[in-house]
């Protein structure tokens, strides 16, 4: 979708020079230039435009896509329990599956695995594609890929979604590469175009500074990884009936090249941020491991209070990475975030925009946390947290 | 042994702003940096050869002709070789035209034992590049490492990959491709006689041509995926700012949670 500029139009306003997020316009002699090597494509100038002077290819190349049909959710399972997202991912697929008026199938690989289908199908899956295999037990990319790439030639799905987990984001990028198709990493909304039933992809890019809603227009399957904690699970119906697809495995010599020695768990009693209704995150205002011990005592406030931090008190050491809320930690969704001595970077807005309520605590005034807060104080932690304990019922 | 590290320049999105009026991205200002995931990798390649003086560490980026000062970067840090593939033709790519490129790349380079790069570049967060350039060269991977030892003589090595609760640990092949996270070092800093190095050496330049790509299979051409529009996120609009002692400010507080029925 290469961009131009129509010489006899364009006034030399410098407006698309602006706006565009790339640097790629520069203005010589009254006239936007564009440069192709840093433009991609994303039409923003095309819009700021008000003489008409910018352009846009709109591909019209027809590929024959309807071989490929349903919506396909890759059904991550960790010593034999299926991770949270995959049903945040059954209740989205479903809905998109819906609107293009197709199926929703849920893959899944593992040894002994089989039971897990039966909650699959209830989260709302038409068809479950197994692979049983011990050498499937644990993730491992070579032999994922292999499978699920297999089974993606022989069934044709049109769209594939993975949670964007540790494994997921190691998972999607190969199959992109198998499948020679695009994949859109972290995507926090997803909707089918009403008139072709292709998807649309939104994600954050730049730290969250700015969202691009991506297309993947002459290839399939449609790939995209989805941040857990963005979409809503459905309801499981437990009556739902379901088919069960038996995919065959069979693994050459070379076939899986890593070997798995152990698997380690260390965030010690599991905090899963993800489903917390209550959190308590700190920054660098809480100035030491001690001050996370406070801000305990007012997650123990709450059922289910879970403490956090942001990246700058997880890289100084003082808490564990596990608990980290934002654009490179987990994006989180509570009730309730009370935000303590964070001064809201955009990376960690960007994670925990969506709660519900938004408290921040922070002796800055001017600090940014206050623009996404819908209560703010300013003041002391050490003074105001132990106030708010005192008063909460 | 020769190592491969895959570096990129980014935008330090830590200073990105918006413009209040006008919701656009403001990057004026905003400062190059090397991407720090890629810091990692370059460092864990570094300190292979701090331990065995034979191994050969090169850079490989894929940007616009400024990359050559990241590039220099990396060669003050100590990586011997650095190359850039540069062309107008590979502008426009997304992550799938970009690894092409970069195979195509390293492919050029000749034996590789090890590639390393940053688990994802802080400008896109994508972090597929490094598995789709395993891919492309059909090397197995293994992303988000934490740790990297080498053992049978430079045939395996055993890595600790971190995972949201914990680690495991793995054994892979050699040759192979490992991305690298934060928790996997220290990036050293420049040295004054590295500095000096750096601007003592050549950094290559190479085309679609110099890498034998044909400009249908990079750059936006080759790209499956296509912006179809961006935006800036609209603001949350501004809350309640509470006034009065840490006590007035705190029942305050609870009695507005109460309302919204949130406890």
């Amino acid at each position: 979708m290469a961009v131009r500029v129509i010489k006899e139009k364009c006034k030399g306003c410098s407006k698309c020079k602006k706006v565009c997020p790339f640097e790629a316009v520069t203005i010589e002699k009254k006239l936007a230039i564009i440069d192709e090597s840093k433009c991609t494509g994303c039409g923003q100038c095309v819009e700021s435009c008000k003489f008409g002077a910018i352009e846009q290819d709109k591909d019209e190349t027809k590929v024959d896509l309807s071989a490929y049909k349903g919506v396909w959710v890759f059904a991550e399972q960790r010593k034999g329990k299926i991770t949270p997202v995959v049903f945040e991912l059954l209740g989205e697929g479903r809905k998109l599956a819906d609107d293009i008026g197709t199926e929703l199938c849920a893959i899944l690989l593992g040894d002994k695995v089989e039971k897990l289908t039966k909650d699959l199908i209830a989260y709302g899956a038409d068809k479950v594609y197994l692979a049983e295999d011990p050498e499937l037990k644990d993730y491992r990319t070579d032999a994922y890929a292999k499978v699920i790439n297999d089974a993606i030639e022989k069934y044709k799905p049109e769209i594939v979604l993975y949670g964007a987990t540790h494994i997921g984001r190691d998972l999607a990028p190969c199959l992109a590469v198998k499948a020679q198709t695009g994949l859109t990493a972290d995507c926090t909304k997803l909707e089918i175009d009403p008139e072709d039933k292709k998807i649309k992809q939104t994600r954050p890019a730049f730290g969250g500074n700015l969202m691009a809603t991506i297309v993947c227009p002459k290839t399939r399957p449609q790939m995209s990884t989805v941040r857990p904690g963005v979409m809503q699970k459905a309801a499981p119906d437990k009556k739902k009936k379901g088919k069960v697809i038996n995919l065959k495995v069979k693994f050459g010599k070379n076939d899986i090249r890593t070997k798995v020695l152990k698997i380690v768990k260390t965030a010690g009693d599991q905090v899963s941020l993800t489903d917390a209704k209550v959190i308590v995150a700190g920054g660098m205002g809480v100035g030491g491991p001690e001050g996370f011990e406070l801000l305990q005592k007012l997650a123990d406030k709450f059922p289910g209070g879970v403490v956090a931090a942001s990246r700058a008190a997880v890289d100084s050491g003082w808490i564990d990475h596990s608990r980290q809320v934002g654009q490179t930690g987990t994006t989180v969704k509570p009730n309730i975030y009370f935000a303590c001595g964070i001064s809201g970077a955009i990376q960690h807005v960007a994670g925990m925009q969506t709660s519900d309520i938004i408290i921040a605590i922070n002796k800055n005034e001017t600090a940014p946390i206050f623009e996404v807060a819908d209560y703010g104080i300013v003041g002391d932690l050490f003074k105001v947290i132990p106030e708010i304990i005192a008063a909460l019922p | 042994m020769r190592i491969a590290v895959c570096v990129k320049q980014v935008p330090d999105t830590n200073e990105v702003r918006i413009d209040p009026v006008k919701g656009t991205l403001i990057r004026e200002g905003v400062p190059s940096i090397l991407n720090p995931d890629d810091a990692n990798a370059l460092e864990a390649a570094l300190q292979l050869k701090d331990k065995d003086k034979k191994t050969e560490v090169i850079v490989i980026t894929m940007g616009p002709p400024q990359a050559e000062d990241m590039l220099r970067e990396c060669l003050a840090m100590g990586a011997d070789e650095a190359y850039l593939l540069s062309d107008r033709a590979f502008g426009g790519a997304d992550t799938c035209a970009t690894s092409t490129t970069i195979a195509a790349g390293i492919k050029k380079l000749g034996k590789i034992d090890l590639v390393l790069a940053g688990r994802q570049a802080i400008d896109g967060d994508t972090a597929q590049v490094g598995p789709q350039v395993a891919f492309r060269l059909g090397l197995p991977v293994v992303t988000y490492v934490e740790d990297i030892k080498i053992k049978d003589k430079g045939k395996k090595a055993e890595v600790k990959r971190m995972l949201e609760d914990g680690y495991e640990v793995i054994e892979i092949q050699l040759p192979c491709l490992l991305t690298a996270v934060k928790e996997l070092n220290e990036p050293r800093y420049m040295t004054i006689a590295g500095i000096m190095n750096a601007y003592k050496k050549d950094i290559t330049v190479w085309d679609h041509k110099a890498v034998k790509l044909d400009p249908a299979d990079c750059g936006l051409n080759a790209s499956p995926t296509q912006v179809f529009r961006s935006f800036t996120p609209p603001p949350k609009g501004k809350g309640e700012m509470l006034s009065g002692t840490a006590q007035k400010m705190a029942a305050t507080l609870v009695d507005r949670l109460k309302e919204k029925h949130a406890i």
